[in-house]
């Protein structure tokens, strides 16, 4: 048992950590983050020339990471400085096109990008529940919702329907109908709609592959949540101590500091259950613990964020402060892949398998 | 980042299970089953088997008797030990008084007090809260007066845990009113034979009788009986109460609560569906086996950091917080799982063995009442947060 990072991963944290914080400000992300292309292209190719990339993927598909550790160590990072790249879209495609026995270097090196298209209107979690449909010549209609990265990706990896199969295919986005816009909690996606639209096939049956790019999703934003989640109390517990009320910091409050004590406790479960479900993504269990750990993440960023906003007491509505940016983007994640209550029921469904 | 036991600590674990599998008697096994009370001849009767083993102190170093474990060897042992069903080491002597004695014991208090506790000649209990000092614990007022070679002791100590089985008592009492109310306070060794001393059972809120007042009258006790110096107790307190923290989530307990829910939701019906296929039940459950699989790690992750960094932090108050509250909230499920089945009071079945739910699972609501002591023993969560509040806050 050893919960130190490896040598190697404490060497990406530092790495990706410093760069974060020389280069990507929260000032500057607040500058990108809500206008078109709601990200920071330059940005982009330094991570990637940085390697950070390449730590999502194995080495037999060029990269030198891949584990659920590597994801996590990079997702906590990018979460810490509130990144809004595309990041989570080029992991899942990571996954997506290594089951798919495809070329990523153009990917990896942040040249091309590629966003992953699963939800859907009336289909917002789960995959038994998609309607979109892929004809025998491998042409697609449906309505893909909430494409994240969608807005600048050069491809969609789209899962559709043919009769009883769920299938990956790959469309070029100028074949495709694509609605970019920005998100409420920064970054960008697009609707992206399909009418009898040209696609390649790439994966046939694509279930076990497409549930594993959604375990390792989700261990990303989770990761991603637990960054978030660590900024923000410290924040909160830096304003407890110099804000003063009836002559003393309100940080001498005892409602306040029992509260504060159980937004900490909330944060370490949080960690916890990640580092679980990141040690067992790519295992038999992966889609259980990455259900708990969701789960999780969705009741303790709900509350950190709101305990956060009422305990700022104002400044923390406000647009100016970090806080607000960080708090939507707490709450925003539990709308992507699977909310607290979708993966409640999916651990609801294992109760007798354990 | 490695979750899993080394090749030694696998052997260790098994070494656990095939000890426990040849040695823990049927008959305990069930009364801890059945959430029964264990009487004071099974307890003994365990005790005794563990002794043999050199098992007894597991929190001991080996030159004082103990086996000498890693923080995560302990871990083993006690994961594999409610998963076995064994009963719960007292731990007054054993894992309270042993680890202060150690630290701030004399050398003839060591030689004479420890081999006793092992041998079970002694059995301690704690004298510690009284009526007026609770979470306030500095404000306790039992006297201990000095005259000639005696103290005399004259006051009342609470909440005295198997005191109706002991010999012995430790205590904090007052021996100055100088100063701040720690600075006044000594921990001294008490023989519950000498004239004075009263015992008298407290009923608990399920009707059992597991906790007691004690009275002190005039009693007088040998100077010789302090432990450390006189009005240095505090530092003492607080050192053993740290040492009660080793194990204080709980999740090996937990963990049997969790099976048993989920044993009783799967038979018990409700018209014609199981109750596990109830989705506002299920929902219920969901939720704290996941608060419990975070547990696990956050317990596993404060053991690595104290074997680390040689001492548990005060971070182990989380454990305490989440670990009881997790706790509770299985037991609120197992007694509210067995509906109507849950309501009589047990031991009034009279001669009939007519069964009510699943096997072992009658004393539900009795444990469900008598739990919920567990968020304010050994440090209310309150306390627990005011804790945290002063060493991870800082505020």
């Amino acid at each position: 048992m050893d919960f130190n990072l490896t040598e190697d991963r404490q060497m990406l944290s530092n790495t990706l950590t410093r760069y974060l914080a020389e280069r990507y400000q929260i000032e500057h992300r607040n500058s990108i983050a809500y206008k078109a292309p709601f990200h920071d292209p330059s940005k982009w190719k330094e991570m990637a020339k940085l390697g950070i990339f390449s730590a999502l993927v194995n080495e037999a598909d060029g990269g030198f990471g891949g584990a659920g550790a590597d994801i996590a160590v990079v997702f906590e990072a990018l979460g810490h400085a509130l990144s809004c790249e595309p990041a989570l879209p080029l992991l899942m495609a990571t996954r997506l096109l290594n089951a798919a026995r495809q070329n990523q270097a153009a990917l990896l090196e942040g040249t091309a990008h590629y966003a992953v298209a699963i939800a859907e209107p009336d289909a917002p979690y789960d995959l038994s529940d998609i309607t979109a449909i892929a004809s025998d010549d491998h042409c697609l209609s449906g309505r893909k919702t909430s494409v994240y990265g969608g807005n600048i990706a050069d491809y969609f990896l789209v899962a559709a329907r043919a009769g009883d199969h769920l299938n990956l295919y790959q469309v070029h986005a100028t074949d495709a109908e694509v609605v970019p816009y920005g998100l409420i909690d920064g970054g960008g996606a697009a609707e992206v709609l399909f009418d009898n639209t040209k696609a390649k096939l790439l994966i046939e049956n694509a279930q076990s592959s497409l549930k594993d790019a959604l375990d390792a999703g989700t261990v990303a934003l989770c990761s991603e949540a637990v960054g978030m989640m660590d900024v923000t109390y410290q924040i909160t517990i830096d304003y407890l101590k110099q804000r003063k009320q009836f002559g003393r910091p309100i940080g001498s409050f005892q409602v306040l500091q029992h509260r504060a004590v159980d937004m900490l406790t909330e944060i370490e479960q949080s960690r916890s259950i990640t580092i679980k479900a990141a040690s067992e993504l790519g295992g038999p269990n992966a889609s259980r613990y990455a259900s708990m750990a969701k789960n999780m993440i969705g009741r303790s960023a709900r509350l950190v964020a709101e305990e956060a906003i009422q305990m700022h007491g104002g400044i923390a509505m406000t647009w100016e402060y970090a806080v607000s940016h960080y708090a939507k983007r707490l709450i925003m994640i539990d709308h992507q892949l699977g909310d607290t209550d979708f993966h409640l029921h999916r651990v609801m469904g294992m109760l007798n398998s354990t | 980042m490695d979750l899993n036991y080394s090749t030694t600590e696998l052997a260790f674990q098994s070494e656990v299970q095939e000890f426990l599998a040849d040695n823990l008697p049927n008959h305990i096994v069930s009364v801890v089953r059945a959430g029964d009370g264990l009487t004071k001849d099974m307890m003994d009767e365990w005790h005794s088997i563990l002794k043999k083993k050199g098992w007894l102190a597991a929190t001991w170093p080996k030159k004082f008797g103990g086996p000498g474990w890693t923080p995560v060897q302990k871990h083993i042992f006690e994961e594999e030990y409610c998963q076995a069903y064994a009963p719960r080491v007292v731990p007054f002597g054993v894992n309270m008084l042993g680890p202060v004695l150690h630290k701030f014991g004399t050398k003839e208090q060591q030689d004479t007090i420890l081999p006793r506790i092992l041998s079970g000649e002694d059995w301690w209990c704690q004298g510690y809260s009284e009526p007026g000092a609770g979470s306030d614990l500095a404000s306790l007022k039992t006297q201990a007066e000095r005259s000639g070679e005696y103290y005399i002791i004259n006051g009342q100590k609470t909440w005295t845990t198997l005191g109706q089985y002991a010999n012995k008592i430790f205590c904090l009492v007052r021996t100055s009113k100088e100063g701040k109310l720690q600075q006044g306070i000594s921990f001294i060794l008490v023989d519950l034979d000498t004239p004075g001393i009263e015992m008298r059972p407290i009923r608990l809120i399920e009707g059992g009788h597991e906790v007691n007042e004690v009275f002190f009258t005039d009693v007088r006790v040998p100077i010789a009986n302090l432990v450390g110096e006189e009005n240095k107790g505090w530092t003492i307190a607080k050192y053993l109460l740290s040492h009660e923290r080793t194990g204080i989530a709980g999740v090996g307990f937990s963990m049997q609560a969790l099976a048993e829910v989920k044993t009783i939701a799967a038979t018990i019906k409700r018209g014609s569906k199981r109750l596990i296929d109830d989705p506002l039940f299920a929902a219920r459950l969901a939720e704290v086996e996941i608060d419990l699989e975070a547990m696990k790690i956050t317990n596993l992750r404060m053991l690595f950091r104290a074997q680390e960094q040689g001492s548990p932090g005060p971070e182990t108050s989380i454990l305490k917080i989440k670990g009881t509250v997790i706790n509770q909230e299985l037991r609120d499920l197992a007694r509210r799982a067995l509906g109507p089945l849950a309501a009589p009071f047990p031991g009034h079945f009279g001669e009939s063995n007519i069964l009510f739910g699943p096997p072992d699972t009658a004393f539900n609501a009795a444990r469900y009442f008598n739990n919920r002591k567990a968020s304010i023993f050994g440090g209310s969560n309150e306390i627990q947060r005011n804790i945290l509040t002063k060493t991870m806050l800082e505020l």
